[in-house]
C-alpha cells in the first residue's frame, strides 16, 4: 500500500501542475479579496481567519476529481480493485496522497497569505495548527466526493456539488479556531472538535469511499 | 501453484441492469487455455469482469477465487510519466512479487527499461500491459482483447509468454478473434448462452412486477 | 401479513392505485380546510398581527423538510441491506419534494422574519441549518440525475444519504456552536409550558401539519408508481433492443 503512496506521489510531482494549481488558486484568493473587499487593515484582519479557510477549502477541491479520474481512464483502478491490497486501504492511501500534494502545501503557505490579510499575530500559529489538523479532513471527504461522481460525465461539477455541504463542519471548526486564536481567546473546544471530525472522517469514510468505488465499477 | 480444476457452473451476468448472458459453464483445468468466441457485444467483457470480481454475478457458482485472477482489460494501466520498470515495479510492490525483471526479459523490454511509457508505441505499450501479468504471480490470466495493436511478431511473442504461463501450471482464460495458435486451448462459444434480455433484480419478483 | 409484502413492485402498484385517491382527497380536504381556517377564522395576534398566520405554512413545511430526509435515510438503509426496489425508487421520489419543502419553509421563514426582525435572512443557526440542508437534498438529487443505470443510482445515493446525514447532524451541531440563535425554540409541543403557542392557532396547525404529511404521501406514492413504470419501459423497450 505504501507503493500507492509513492506512485501516486511520483506521479504528482512529474506531472507538475496538480499541487502547484492549488497553492496559485489560494494565493489569487487571498490577493483578490483585498482587491474586492478593501484594504484597511482592520476590516482584512477580522475577515482574514474566514478568507483563508474558505480559500483553502476550495483550492482542495481544485484536484479533487484527479484522486480517481486518471486512474479510471487508464484502468488502474480495475486493477486495484482486482489487487490484493483491500479497497479500502487503497482510497485511504490516496486520500493521504492528495493530502500531501495539497492539503500540506496549502497549510505550509497559509501564513505567508495570512500577512497579505492582516492577520493578528496571534492567529499565526492557530492557523496553522488548524489547517494541520482540518485539511486531512478535506481529503478524506473529498475522496468520498471523487469516489460517488468517478466515471460521470459533467463528474467535476457534482463532485463540488456533493462535497461542499459536506464541508460545512470543517470549515466552520477550522475557522472558529483561527478566530479565537487571533482574538486570544481559548481555542481548545473547536480545536479538538477539528481533531474529531478528522479522525472520525479518516476512521469510517475510507469504507465509504471503497463501497461508492465498487458499485461505480460495476 | 494450485493443481485444482476451477469450475464455473450455471453463471449469470447482467449489464447495465440486464442479464446478457446465462446459464454459462465451463471447466479452466490448470496448464490449459480456454478462448471465449462470439460476436460483439455478447458480452465477453462482461463475462470476464463478473469472474475477475469486478461486478457481482445474477446466479451461479464461480469456483475461482479472485485471489488466484489476474485481469488484463483494454487499458493497461500504464502510467505515462514513469518508465516503464517503474510501471512494473508498481504492480510488483502491490501484488507481493519480486519478478520484474523476468517479465522484462520474458515479454523482450528490457532496453526500454528506463524509457517513459508516454513515448513507447501503442504495441510496446500493449505488451508493457501483458507484462504485468507475469509481475503478478497469480495463476489465472483472464484476459479481454489481449493481441489489439500487437503487431504478428509480438502476438508470437504473446502466445509464447502464454504457452510457458501453461506450462508452468497456470490457466488462461482469454476473450480473442485472433488464432494464437495455441494448441492446448480450447473454445467456449457464449452464442447459445444469450439471455433474453429480462431485468437483472436481485429480489425475485423483481421480474414480475418490472418487466 | 408482514409490511415487506409492499416491497413486492407489483404488491406496491395495486395497493398504491387504490389508497392514492383516498389520500388524495383527505390531503385536499386537511390542507384547505387547515389553511382557510387558519388565515381566516383565527384571531390576529397581539404583538405580530395578520404575520403569524404564516406559521400555517411555515411550521408544517419545516417539519417535513426534516422528516422526509429521514424518510429517505430509512428507506436508502432498506435498500443497502434488503435490496428492494420500491424503497430505492421511495427515496428517489421524495427527494424533490423534501427539497421543495425546505425551500418552502426558507421563503416563508424570509417573509415572516422580514416584520418580526426586520431582515429577510439572518445567519440564525436555525436557518443556516435550514440553508445547508437544501444543499444537501441539492446534491442527493443531483446524484440520482447524473447516474444513468438505475441501480448503481440508487446504490450511490443510498451511501451518499447515510453519510450525508451524519455531516447533517454535525454541520446542525457546529452551526449551533458557530452563533447562537434569534429564532424561536419550536412552540408546538410546549402546550402547557410558558410562553405556548395560543391555543386558537394549535388546532388549525394541527390540520395544516397533517394537510402536508397527507399531500407528500399522496405525492410519493404517485411519484413512486410513475418510476416503476417508467424503470418497467425502461426494461421493455432494452428488451426489444436486444431481440
Amino acid at each position: 500500500m505504501i507503493a500507492l503512496l509513492l506512485r501516486d506521489l511520483r506521479l504528482a510531482v512529474r506531472a507538475g501542475g496538480g499541487f502547484g494549481l492549488g497553492l496559485a488558486f489560494f494565493l489569487l484568493v487571498a490577493v483578490l479579496v483585498p482587491l474586492g473587499v478593501g484594504p484597511e487593515g482592520g476590516t482584512l484582519a477580522k475577515i482574514a481567519p474566514g478568507i483563508l479557510w474558505v480559500g483553502a477549502l476550495l483550492a482542495c477541491l481544485l484536484s479533487l476529481d484527479r484522486i480517481f479520474a486518471l486512474d479510471f481512464e487508464d484502468g488502474s483502478l480495475d486493477l486495484l480493485a482486482t489487487a490484493p491490497i483491500p479497497l479500502e486501504g487503497a482510497v485511504a492511501m490516496k486520500s493521504a496522497a492528495h493530502w500531501l500534494v495539497t492539503g500540506l502545501p496549502l497549510t505550509l503557505a497559509a501564513p505567508v497569505l495570512g500577512v497579505l490579510l492582516h492577520l493578528p499575530g496571534e492567529g499565526y500559529f492557530w492557523l496553522v495548527a488548524s489547517l494541520a489538523l482540518g485539511t486531512p479532513a478535506l481529503s478524506v471527504i473529498g475522496t468520498f466526493g471523487a469516489a460517488l461522481t468517478v466515471g460521470l460525465k459533467r463528474g467535476g461539477l457534482l463532485l463540488s456539488l456533493l462535497v461542499l455541504p459536506l464541508y460545512v463542519p470543517t470549515l466552520i471548526f477550522g475557522a472558529e479556531v483561527v478566530k479565537r486564536g487571533a482574538a486570544g481567546m481559548a481555542v481548545e473546544v473547536p480545536l479538538l472538535l477539528l481533531a474529531g471530525i478528522t479522525l472520525g472522517a479518516a476512521a469510517v469514510l475510507p469504507f465509504a469511499s471503497a463501497l461508492a468505488l465498487r458499485i461505480n465499477l460495476r | 501453484m494450485t493443481a485444482k480444476d476451477y469450475r464455473v457452473s450455471d453463471l449469470a451476468v447482467a449489464r447495465g441492469g440486464l442479464v446478457v448472458l446465462e446459464g454459462v459453464g465451463f471447466t479452466l483445468r490448470p496448464g490449459h487455455a480456454l478462448v471465449l468466441r462470439g460476436p460483439n457485444g455478447v458480452g465477453k467483457t462482461t463475462l470476464l469482469r463478473t469472474l475477475a470480481g469486478l461486478q457481482p454475478p445474477v446466479a451461479g457458482d464461480i469456483g475461482l477465487p479472485p485471489e488466484a485472477i489476474a485481469y488484463a482489460a483494454h487499458a493497461d494501466g500504464l502510467k505515462a510519466t514513469l518508465s516503464v520498470a517503474e510501471n512494473l515495479a508498481f504492480w510488483a510492490a502491490i501484488y507481493g512479487t519480486d519478478r520484474v525483471e523476468t517479465a522484462l526479459d520474458r515479454m523482450n523490454l528490457r532496453e526500454l527499461r528506463d524509457r517513459s511509457a508516454a513515448s513507447l508505441s501503442a504495441g510496446q505499450k500493449r505488451r508493457l500491459g501483458l507484462a504485468r501479468l507475469l509481475v503478478s504471480g497469480r495463476p489465472v490470466w483472464m484476459l479481454d482483447e489481449p493481441t489489439v495493436s500487437l503487431d504478428a511478431a509480438s502476438v508470437a511473442l504473446f502466445a509464447d509468454v502464454v504457452r510457458g504461463h501453461l506450462a508452468e501450471g497456470g490457466a488462461a482464460l482469454m476473450a480473442t478473434h485472433i488464432d494464437l495458435g495455441l494448441t492446448e486451448a480450447g473454445v467456449l462459444d457464449l452464442t447459445p448462452f444469450k439471455a433474453r434480455g429480462q431485468a437483472a433484480g436481485t429480489a425475485s419478483d423483481f421480474d414480475e412486477a418490472f418487466a | 401479513m408482514s409490511l415487506w409484502e409492499y416491497a413486492n413492485p407489483k404488491k406496491f402498484m395495486q395497493t398504491a392505485t387504490r389508497v392514492l385517491p383516498v389520500v388524495s382527497v383527505l390531503a385536499a380536504i386537511c390542507m384547505v380546510g387547515g389553511l382557510v381556517w387558519g388565515f381566516f377564522f383565527t384571531p390576529d395576534d397581539y404583538k405580530q398581527g395578520a404575520t403569524v398566520k404564516i406559521i400555517f405554512i411555515h411550521v408544517p413545511a419545516a417539519m417535513m423538510a426534516i422528516n422526509v430526509w429521514g424518510m429517505m435515510l430509512v428507506t436508502s438503509l432498506v435498500w443497502i441491506v434488503r435490496r428492494h426496489h420500491v424503497s430505492a425508487l421511495a427515496a428517489r421520489a421524495a427527494a424533490p419534494l423534501g427539497m421543495t419543502f425546505t425551500l418552502i419553509a426558507l421563503v416563508t421563514g424570509a417573509l415572516w422574519g422580514q416584520p418580526m426582525w426586520g431582515t429577510w435572512w439572518e445567519w440564525d443557526p436555525r436557518l443556516t441549518s435550514f440553508l445547508i440542508l437544501f444543499l444537501f437534498y441539492l446534491g442527493y438529487v443531483a446524484l440520482w440525475q447524473a447516474v444513468e443505470n438505475p441501480d448503481t443510482a440508487a446504490d450511490l445515493t443510498s451511501v451518499l444519504c447515510i453519510v450525508g446525514s451524519v455531516f447533517a447532524a454535525l454541520s446542525r451541531y457546529a452551526v449551533k456552536f458557530w452563533n447562537q440563535g434569534l429564532h424561536q425554540d419550536s412552540t408546538i409541543m410546549k402546550v402547557g409550558e410558558k410562553d405556548p403557542l395560543d391555543p386558537a392557532y394549535y388546532w388549525p396547525l394541527i390540520v395544516c401539519i397533517a394537510g402536508f404529511i397527507l399531500t407528500f404521501v399522496a405525492l410519493v406514492l404517485l411519484r413512486t408508481v410513475t418510476e416503476i413504470r417508467a424503470r418497467r419501459l425502461a426494461v421493455l423497450t432494452a428488451r426489444e433492443r436486444l431481440a
